[in-house]
């Protein structure tokens, strides 16, 4: 008999996510990747071009965007989807468009109108009946239940009640008419697991995750990047220059940036490591009430 | 901090060191079993809390939480970490499977927190399914209770192969050596009748953080590992399953252009090199593995839980749900087997009908019979039963409807394990492990006849058909079916009429109205049809047959072309209204129970082949119309 090979964690968490996307191209009829350029993106694109090589990943690349992005994350959007060889797919909710709705005057509508109601749109513009999302199950304590493939009613809503039995890395995929799927490969993976995952594959993220002198502003203590000339200035607030990064990206009037030094991936973990907050405290949408991702789960955020 | 903990100095000092060393850990699942009471969540807190994956803005959460609703007082109330959704926390019980995450310099671990209660036995099942160890949590007040033995009964019955006993509260019994002295001596006693051979017992206070990750000193007598110790060093599945032989199951065949052709799957059970000989099951081709692909390069050798793609050195056929195995140790093919089976929906199993059975990548139809016998989980006897309800679990034959390859669940995980999906709500409804093949199927050999089929169809001068007519009570089967004999009688036709009501004097007498009843007696019309058919008969059975699940089930049993399914499509009001046999009132009435269309399902036919309106057609000329499709 041979020796044996030890595994690591890293490659036992890739070798899941590799087997979940496996599992879905050959039994959903249309998938779809959700890409919003995060580094949790990042990584899924990766073991997406891992699970299918030689061949291209066989589904296109989904952003809803909500034009409230970072500049930096528009870039390297592009260049990924052309670099993996996949199609890119942008929605922007036509009438969050229309309504000029912003995170400045419109707080939670935002993200509702943008990200919930623009997802269900593009999902349903599509027909995509399986979408993968970069979610973990470290995030968040209702995440921590969700299984890896998550059903929706036609309405796109999750009911955590009424979940499917997931056993060993058997999984159901089948659905009724109009049901959709979300399929999480990364559920198993910890914040820890994917710097590291980035810095062992040199995976390329976005620039903004590593620290420089940017222009910010303090409010309601979340630390902001002006990132355009959009930027809604309260009275008496201006510009200040600050050594900053971000733990996590999103509408970048909505994301909190941490004063930080780190301008390696090391230095990044290494910081992680030594760091008191979670990682979702940068970012406002959670701190509306408790247990207030269940709730927007349940209305078919992702 | 603690000796395990200690590596904040090098995150500091020397972060590539530290990345280095924390690249070559390991992973090891586990679930933790006790109820509400046990301390389960307080346990996994502390492990996370000392572990360091609460963060600053958590803490102050649960700190505050604590005060609100804690049970400590104004101590921290570690459960409040654990318990996760908005409406379970209120109940203050964990009512589904949820996943933790921490690490320690030498290992990453994710934990299944799942309930202790009998009614989430298919959430500790579930949560099970993928751990190598179960951390079997007993209250030392307590001692061993129905529910430890329960825990420990499904875990082993999973396939975990290390348990630990967690004799918690040890703060509560003063540390009292012979309070956990006697527990052990009991738990090895049960531990033994049910074949579990091994297991590690640590006493500890999950509250005090007694022996969980440092040795306490209140427990000076106690020289076994601290909790986090022994999940530090366990052996993992991982290593067990590479010294098997070889297997895999093929999920996707990759063919991204004429020169490649890869089969993508992860490896179950041992390892594989390039020029080894593998065979296909249930094909049993032979061929060598020429190359194993992956974006990082070719490898020479893959070993179980990796996720790769193989390439043969011959063209041989393979596809989704195959499986690659050693040549020389290849895995059975059966298509009935005895198994174990866990039922995990609020509605009953029917025996007789036919469910997806998905095993690995592969999905066929299965039918799973009348239990042989239900298993008491708090008591492990053996008990007689006609059907599995919700949790419950037993023992009984699976038929599949054709040849899968499979190793028994206790050789396997991956291939022998299998989850039941209904056809109709397409829900996971029950889980299953296959114990080995009958070989019933090969032993009572179909016996050869020369006169075929083929040959009494010829002598009636006819195409043998079966003529299903499917409705409502009332809708008019019986009266439409009649009709259509006598008119193909006038034609010379040999044909037989199956009547509901008929064939339930004398071949169905023994069943009731019960859906699992109901099931048996359209199986058993079924079969008689398909005799009668193979006689060269035109069969036309007059049955409610309600569910869509039976119906297709007799149509698979026939050749194509030869089950001709009639959709006698009366509404609900309209039958009732003509009531000829008077059941509808006596049901409205409440004296009969599961009737059809009033306290019991009808599933319309999806795509019947002739489907009669009787609001707009007389029986007559429904009859005209069906011959019509018969014999153009």
């Amino acid at each position: 008999m041979h020796d044996v090979i030890n595994l690591t964690h890293l490659q036992r968490l890739e070798a899941e996510a590799i087997h979940i996307m496996r599992e879905v191209v050959t039994q959903a009829d249309k998938p779809v990747m959700l890409y919003s350029v995060g580094k949790d993106s990042a990584v899924m694109l990766h073991l997406a071009k891992k699970a299918f090589y030689p061949a291209p990943p066989p589904f296109p690349l989904l952003h809803v965007d909500t034009t409230w992005k970072f500049r930096d994350m528009y870039a390297l959007r592009d260049k990924a989807a052309r670099n993996a060889g996949m199609q890119l797919l942008v929605h922007q909710n036509p009438d969050a468009v229309r309504q000029g709705i912003n995170p400045f005057e419109h707080g939670g509508l935002h993200t509702d109108m943008w990200k919930t109601e623009g997802l269900k749109q593009a999902l349903d513009l599509h027909g995509f009946d399986a979408a993968f999302g970069g979610a973990r199950r470290d995030e968040e304590k209702s995440r921590a239940k969700e299984r890896i493939f998550s059903f929706r009613t036609a309405s796109h809503r999750w009911d955590p009640k009424n979940q499917r039995p997931e056993l060993w890395r058997t999984y159901n995929a089948r659905k009724n008419k109009g049901e959709s799927m979300r399929v999480f490969p990364l559920s198993n993976w910890t914040e820890l697991d994917i710097w590291q995952y980035i810095h062992l594959e040199n995976i390329e993220i976005v620039p903004l995750y590593y620290a420089d002198e940017r222009p910010t502003v303090v409010r309601d203590g979340l630390l902001l990047m002006v990132d355009d000339d959009r930027f809604a200035f309260a009275d008496g607030e201006k510009p200040e220059m600050r050594s900053i990064r971000f733990r996590t990206l999103g509408c970048y009037p909505l994301t909190g940036a941490v004063e930080s030094r780190a301008k390696t991936l090391p230095e990044i973990i290494q910081e992680m490591l030594l760091t008191t907050t979670s990682e979702r405290q940068g970012r406002a949408i959670d701190h509306d009430q408790a247990a207030s991702m269940e709730k927007k789960k349940q209305e078919g955020y992702f | 901090m603690t000796d395990i903990y200690k590596t904040d100095a090098l995150i500091a000092e020397d972060i590539d060191k530290y990345l280095e060393t924390h690249q070559h850990k390991t992973m090891l699942r586990f679930i933790t079993c006790g109820s509400v009471d046990d301390g389960k969540s307080t346990l996994i807190g502390r492990l996370l809390y000392d572990s360091k994956m609460i963060f600053e803005d958590q803490l102050a959460t649960l700190e505050a939480d604590s005060k609100r609703v804690g049970t400590q007082g104004e101590g921290i109330d570690f459960a409040l970490l654990v318990d996760g959704l908005a409406a379970e926390r209120e109940q203050g019980i964990t009512i589904d499977v949820a996943y933790r995450f921490f690490a320690t310099e030498k290992r990453k671990f994710i934990v299944a927190d799942t309930p202790g209660h009998e009614q989430y036995t298919r959430n500790m099942i579930t949560g099970a399914s993928t751990a190598d160890l179960a951390v079997i949590l007993i209250d030392a007040r307590k001692g061993i209770l129905t529910q430890t033995r329960r825990h420990s009964y499904l875990a082993h019955l999973i396939g975990i192969r290390h348990i630990v006993l967690a004799v918690n509260k040890m703060d509560l019994v003063d540390y009292d050596r012979a309070v956990f002295d006697r527990i052990v001596t009991e738990y090895r006693e049960f531990a033994a009748s049910i074949g579990i051979t091994e297991f590690t017992p640590v006493p500890i206070s999950g509250l005090a953080g007694d022996n969980i990750t440092t040795r306490s000193d209140n427990t000076s007598w106690y020289d076994g590992p601290v909790l986090l110790e022994h999940l530090e060093t366990v052996e993992l599945n991982q290593t067990a399953e590479q010294l098997k032989p070889f297997r895999m199951p093929v999920q996707w065949v990759s063919r991204p252009n004429l020169d490649f052709r890869g089969f993508a799957g992860t490896i179950a059970t041992g390892q594989v090199r390039v020029g080894d000989d593998v065979r296909v099951l249930p094909s049993g081709k032979t061929t060598t593995i020429s190359r194993i692909v992956t974006m990082d390069g070719d490898l020479d050798v893959a070993v179980a839980g990796q996720a790769v793609t193989l390439c043969f050195a011959d063209e041989i056929d393979c596809s989704r749900g195959q499986i690659i195995a050693a040549a020389q140790n290849p895995v059975e093919v059966a298509d009935q087997f005895e198994a174990t089976i866990i039922w995990m929906e609020d509605e009953d199993m029917i025996p007789g009908r036919a469910y997806w059975l998905k095993i690995g990548p592969q999905t066929v139809s299965a039918v799973v019979a009348q239990p042989k016998y239900q298993i008491n989980i708090n008591t492990m006897e053996h008990l007689a039963c006609k059907t599995l309800d919700l949790n419950a679990i037993g023992v009984a034959t699976l038929t599949t409807d054709r040849e899968i390859p499979f190793e028994p669940y206790i050789q396997s995980r991956d291939l022998g394990g299998f989850i039941l999906i209904d056809k109709m709500t397409n829900r996971t409804v029950g889980a299953g492990l296959l114990n080995f093949a009958l070989r019933r199927a090969q032993n009572i050999h179909w016996q050869a006849t020369d006169i075929s089929r083929e040959h009494h169809a010829g002598m009636k001068n006819q195409k043998p058909l079966v003529l299903w007519m499917t409705g409502l009570s009332g809708s008019g089967k019986s009266t439409i079916a009649n009709l259509v004999e006598k008119k193909l009688a006038r034609m010379n036709r040999h044909t037989f009429l199956l009547d509901g009501d008929n064939v339930r004097h004398g071949l169905n007498k023994d069943l009731g109205f019960t859906e699992a009843d109901r099931v048996e007696n359209i199986r058993r019309v079924g079969e008689v049809a398909k005799l009668m058919a193979d006689a060269g008969l035109i069969v036309i059975t007059a049955f409610i047959s309600p569910f869509r699940s039976e119906r297709d089930m007799v149509r698979a049993m026939l050749p194509a072309g030869e089950f001709i399914e009639v959709f006698v499509d009366t509404p609900l009001e309209e039958a009732e209204k003509r009531d000829v046999k008077g059941l509808y009132a006596k049901a409205r009435a409440g004296q009969l129970k599961n009737f059809t269309g009033i306290d019991s399902p009808y599933e319309a036919p999806d795509a019947p082949e002739v489907r009669i309106d009787t609001t707009r057609m007389t029986p007559d000329a429904a009859a005209d119309l069906i011959i019509s499709k018969l014999i153009p």
